[in-house]
């Protein structure tokens, strides 16, 4: 579904992101891992095509470079880390707004539109605020509805930044786990920058670790999450313990 | 899925609902009323409708004013509360258009420049110009170039200034832009004093009572630029939410800014050719509007058209009524009550988007 070859960004003469080679298949979730300043979100841009890159990126079979601007937002649908929510909009102006890249630039939305968009609003329970602001909701409930706005969007491949920096530990798990869910029934593509490695341990069914632009492991949650590797790459002393088939990193005070 | 079906009706983005398009239009067409019924000749009501009646062919009517108060009328007043309309629904939807595209709630087409880059184009014009040429169809083309170079100069100043996204940062550059501009233009206007007057009387805003060759002359710049500003008015929704995920979104931003932002400049600069430097209109409208219904771009836009032509007319009938027979440059009046309405825009802004 996502094929990177030779992908490299540099920002001020500086290679953040380094000949990143990757596959992505089909339903797969995959975690992107890494320190700060790892190069995460400059690689979810690349994919995304929000910033210059040199490589080749393919999705859906076809070089990213030559899809247009809307042939691309059909495809990619991407959930930022800190999304703009403008306070006077409602729910429902939000979610018909992942509606654009099916709409020609002078175009209004059509009944289709609003069947998609209510749709994406029922799947994640939030069609009791369709008239709400933006500005009224909770953080959490906002995170639902940037998340509605990229399924109205009907792309087939999803990035998410961060997608549960700002949430608390149960919104964390209802989050992912709606992804999870919506990636079975729709057969989505998603690939997520996570910080929070035991709960992308949870899900993703693959791991890329980046340190430095650089893919430095690519594997099982298993294979990725091991102490060395931890230590080597985010310079932490961690356990790996392994509770019911899922592994956990859990700090170790040094000393 | 019958209730989500059901439920897909409420999902629908707030347009303009009948009560507030009513409203507009019903203001407007007070406006309109009150500019042509004001005036040091008292026409009157019955027979201002007699008269227009009488032009309209209707059978049965014919009017009982004076050849020279139907001059007063359809060679003064109209075309002057027309231009008037004209003008301030451009402003209006101008102002509105560049605080959606800049996502800057202080944008205003005088305080980013572009009103003193086109007075520096119009009076190269005016000074430099021989009278074949100078004669009016290059005055627009002027203050167009000069508005184009002025709106593009703010906005590189204010990037390459701006460390985060801050309202002030652009108003700022617009400020240094317009203070430079200005002063080239007073020096142009003192090498070419003969000129003085005519400059002067531009610079502080008027709506000239110089019949129908002005309205005819805006007309097509400021049509064509409303036209292009109401059929992407829904884009504009979507580049409130910033250009990484305007563009994750499939639109190819600097692509529609640019032809927003050539709308909304060739426009102003029309407007400004004819009537000089009239500030805040752009302010005091569109945040009316939004204090008043809330409502996103798609329904801004259309209102702010609506109500700034009728909000300048009645500008316009302040300036030319309160110390009548002597006129007060419209830019005056704007500024009397657009000023103190622009701290309050800065009051209620925290830095950051509209």
């Amino acid at each position: 579904m996502i094929g990177l070859s030779g992908v490299t960004v540099e920002l001020g003469g500086r290679p953040v992101v380094d000949s990143v080679e990757a596959a992505v298949e089909r339903g797969e979730w995959l975690a992107l891992i890494g320190p700060n300043g790892a190069g995460k979100t400059t690689l979810l841009r690349a994919i995304a095509r929000l910033v210059p890159f040199r490589g080749d990126i393919s999705l859906a079979g076809r070089p990213s470079l030559e899809l247009s601007r809307a042939e691309l937002g059909r495809l990619v649908a991407v959930v930022p880390q800190e999304p703009s929510t403008p306070p006077w909009m409602t729910v429902a102006e939000y979610v018909l707004l992942g509606r654009t890249p099916h709409l020609g630039l002078l175009a209004k939305e059509g009944a289709r539109d609003r069947d998609a968009a209510a749709r994406a609003l029922a799947r994640l329970g939030l069609l009791p605020f369709v008239a709400r602001r933006l500005g009224t909701l909770s953080g959490g409930e906002k995170q639902r509805v940037v998340v509605a706005r990229a399924l109205a969007q009907e792309a087939s491949i999803v990035l998410l930044d961060e997608p549960t920096a700002a949430l608390d530990i149960g919104h964390q798990q209802q989050a992912l786990d709606l992804l999870d869910v919506l990636r079975q029934e729709s057969g989505l593509t998603l690939v997520a920058a996570m910080h929070d490695l035991t709960l992308a341990a949870q899900y993703a069914d693959r791991m890329l670790l980046l340190d430095g632009g650089r893919v430095v492991a690519d594997g099982s949650p298993v294979d990725v999450l091991t102490e060395a590797t931890i230590a080597e790459h985010y310079g932490a002393a961690i356990d790996v313990v392994d509770v019911g088939g899922r592994i956990a990193v859990i700090p170790r005070r040094p000393g | 899925m019958t209730s989500v079906a059901e439920h897909a009706r409420d999902v629908r983005a707030r347009g303009l609902t009948p009560v507030w398009a009513c409203s507009a239009v019903a203001f407007l067409v007070v406006s309109l009323a009150i500019g042509v019924l004001s005036g040091p000749v008292d026409l009157g009501v019955g027979s201002v409708l007699e008269s227009a009646g009488a032009r309209l062919h209707l059978p049965g009517v014919s009017t009982s004013l004076s050849p020279t108060e139907e001059a007063i009328l359809w060679e003064i007043r109209v075309p002057r509360v027309m231009l008037a309309a004209l003008v301030g629904a451009m402003l209006a939807v101008a102002g509105a258009t560049y605080q959606g595209v800049f996502r800057n709630p202080l944008a205003d087409p005088y305080l980013l420049g572009v009103a003193a880059g086109a007075g520096l184009g119009a009076t190269i014009a005016i000074a430099y110009l021989p009278d074949g040429l100078r004669g009016q169809r290059m005055l627009p083309v002027a203050a167009f170039v000069g508005g184009s170079v002025a709106v593009f100069l703010t906005y590189a100043v204010g990037r390459s200034a701006r460390r985060e996204r801050d309202a002030a940062t652009l108003v700022l550059a617009g400020v240094t832009v317009t203070a430079f501009f200005t002063a080239w233009q007073t020096f142009v206007q003192q090498q070419n004093s003969e000129t003085l007057q005519e400059v002067y009387s531009w610079i502080l805003g008027n709506i000239p009572s110089t019949g129908w060759s002005d309205v005819v002359l805006v007309l097509p710049y400021i049509g064509v630029a409303v036209v292009v500003i109401l059929a992407l008015r829904r884009v504009i929704d979507v580049l409130n939410l910033g250009d990484d995920e305007a563009a994750s979104l499939g639109v190819d931003v600097r692509r529609v800014r640019l032809a927003l932002v050539v709308a909304a400049t060739l426009g102003t600069a029309a407007a400004v050719a004819v009537t000089g430097l009239i500030g805040f209109v752009g302010i005091i409208v569109p945040h009316t509007i939004r204090l008043l219904t809330g409502v996103g771009y798609r329904a801004l836009l259309p209102l702010s058209v609506v109500v700034g032509a009728g909000f300048l007319v009645l500008a316009d009938v302040v300036a030319r009524t309160v110390l009548a027979p002597a006129e007060i440059p419209l830019g005056v009046v704007t500024a009397f009550f657009g000023a103190p309405f622009f701290a309050l825009v800065l009051r209620t802004t925290r830095g950051g988007t509209s």
